[in-house]
């Protein structure tokens, strides 16, 4: 599980610019660079914000990348509520959904 | 000088991202009480504006996470979102690095407190600026509790944090506000974000307003996960004011779930006269 790591690189991601262009340019090199699993380098290469969500990634560091990838709010609560139907309760951190995922705003 | 005023609101990034979303019989009677708090901020003159703020992944990280951090620097970038999402444009905010310095100092004879002479604001204080500072012009030290990356500093050190900040207030001749932000009860950025636990938020804020030291530590985070959400854990930013107000009680001016802003809307005060702390002794 190397959550940390991929925690790491949606923090350096969100807040410098920098790591942003390289990301939008090569992001494999930028992918290299995070000992991240199989799992979560293929969810980082397909923008997958609801599998990266799954994966346990603290939802304040999530809601700033999925804007970023220029999801929409609805957008973005759909996509988890997808993702939790899809695999299933969040595996780590403490945003776990609750209530089976049912309701909130969109 | 001391503390010339002293607030507590809620800082969701809806309330500025999604403020055309929400129902205006809310929403208004909302922003009207956050422009109340505007107004009394003005009023009370200050020099600086001390934001106790619960950051999310700005500047701290799970390689070297303070429990407490103020920030010491000339001036501050924000908003890091993207300014279109979050509609706040990007800006530079004065700080006052001396004064910082000189509250960095004092604090540090009662808590073990971080520095940073590079911060970067997020919605937990550009959200709150954007009502209270609208022109950002108001030198701002930000100070910052972890409540997102456990092991979280225990509710009562929160309290003293504040007192910490207070003496360290009390001992420069500044005039300085002091605005905590954070959400009470909130599942923000989950499915279920609009989640709201009214109940648990009015007997939170309940004892906020009289300053019930031990009531408002008194929440396992067992307990806050289980009855407020993982957002119920900024209530340490809540509880710093209360702890920098000790003896003071104060008023709940405004506290009404709005689901499409992630958490109940509220604002309130501490009453930080010298009237009320003869009163209250």
């Amino acid at each position: 599980m190397s959550l940390y790591a991929l925690q790491k690189l949606l923090y350096e991601l969100n807040r410098d610019p920098a790591v942003q262009e390289a990301f939008a340019t090569d992001r494999e090199t930028v992918l290299g660079r995070y000992r991240l699993t199989d799992e979560e380098a293929d969810a980082m290469r397909r923008d997958d914000v609801g599998k990266l969500y799954i994966l346990g990634v603290n939802g304040q560091i999530l809601m700033h990348f999925a804007a970023w990838r220029g999801l929409s709010w609805d957008e973005y609560i759909a996509t988890m509520k997808d993702a939790l139907a899809e695999h299933g309760q969040v595996r780590g951190g403490i945003y776990a959904a609750v209530d089976g995922g049912a309701g909130g705003a969109l | 000088m001391s503390l010339v005023f002293a607030g507590i609101m809620s800082h969701g990034p809806g309330m500025t991202a999604r403020a055309d979303r929400a129902d205006p019989a809310v929403r208004d009677p909302f922003f009207a009480a956050l422009d109340r708090l505007r107004s009394e901020l003005e009023d009370s003159r200050p020099d600086a504006i001390i934001v106790i703020a619960a950051e999310h992944f700005a500047n701290f990280f799970m390689n070297n996470m303070p429990a407490y951090s103020i920030g010491m620097a000339e001036d501050y970038e924000g908003p890091i979102e993207d300014p279109d999402w979050l509609r706040i444009e990007r800006r530079r905010i004065p700080g006052n690095p001396d004064l910082s310095r000189r509250i960095i100092s004092g604090a540090m004879k009662q808590v073990d407190v971080a520095y940073a002479e590079e911060w970067k604001f997020d919605h937990g204080i550009m959200v709150p600026l954007s009502f209270l500072t609208p022109r950002f012009d108001l030198p701002v030290i930000p100070a910052n509790i972890n409540c997102q990356g456990p092991p979280l500093t225990p509710l009562s050190r929160a309290y003293e944090f504040g007192r910490a900040i207070r003496a360290a207030c009390d001992a420069v001749p500044e005039r300085i506000a002091l605005m905590g932000t954070g959400g009470i009860s909130h599942w923000p950025a989950t499915p279920n974000s609009g989640k709201i636990n009214e109940e648990w938020d009015r007997e939170f804020l309940s004892r906020w307003s009289r300053n019930d030291r031990s009531g408002l530590t008194s929440y396992s985070d067992e307990e806050t996960l289980r009855d407020a959400g993982q957002g119920g854990f900024e209530i340490r930013t809540l509880i710093a004011v209360a702890g920098a107000c000790e003896g003071h009680g104060g008023e709940i001016w405004f506290c009404e779930p709005i689901p499409i802003f992630a958490t109940s809307g509220f604002a309130g005060v501490m009453d930080v006269s010298e009237a009320a702390a003869a009163k209250a002794a």
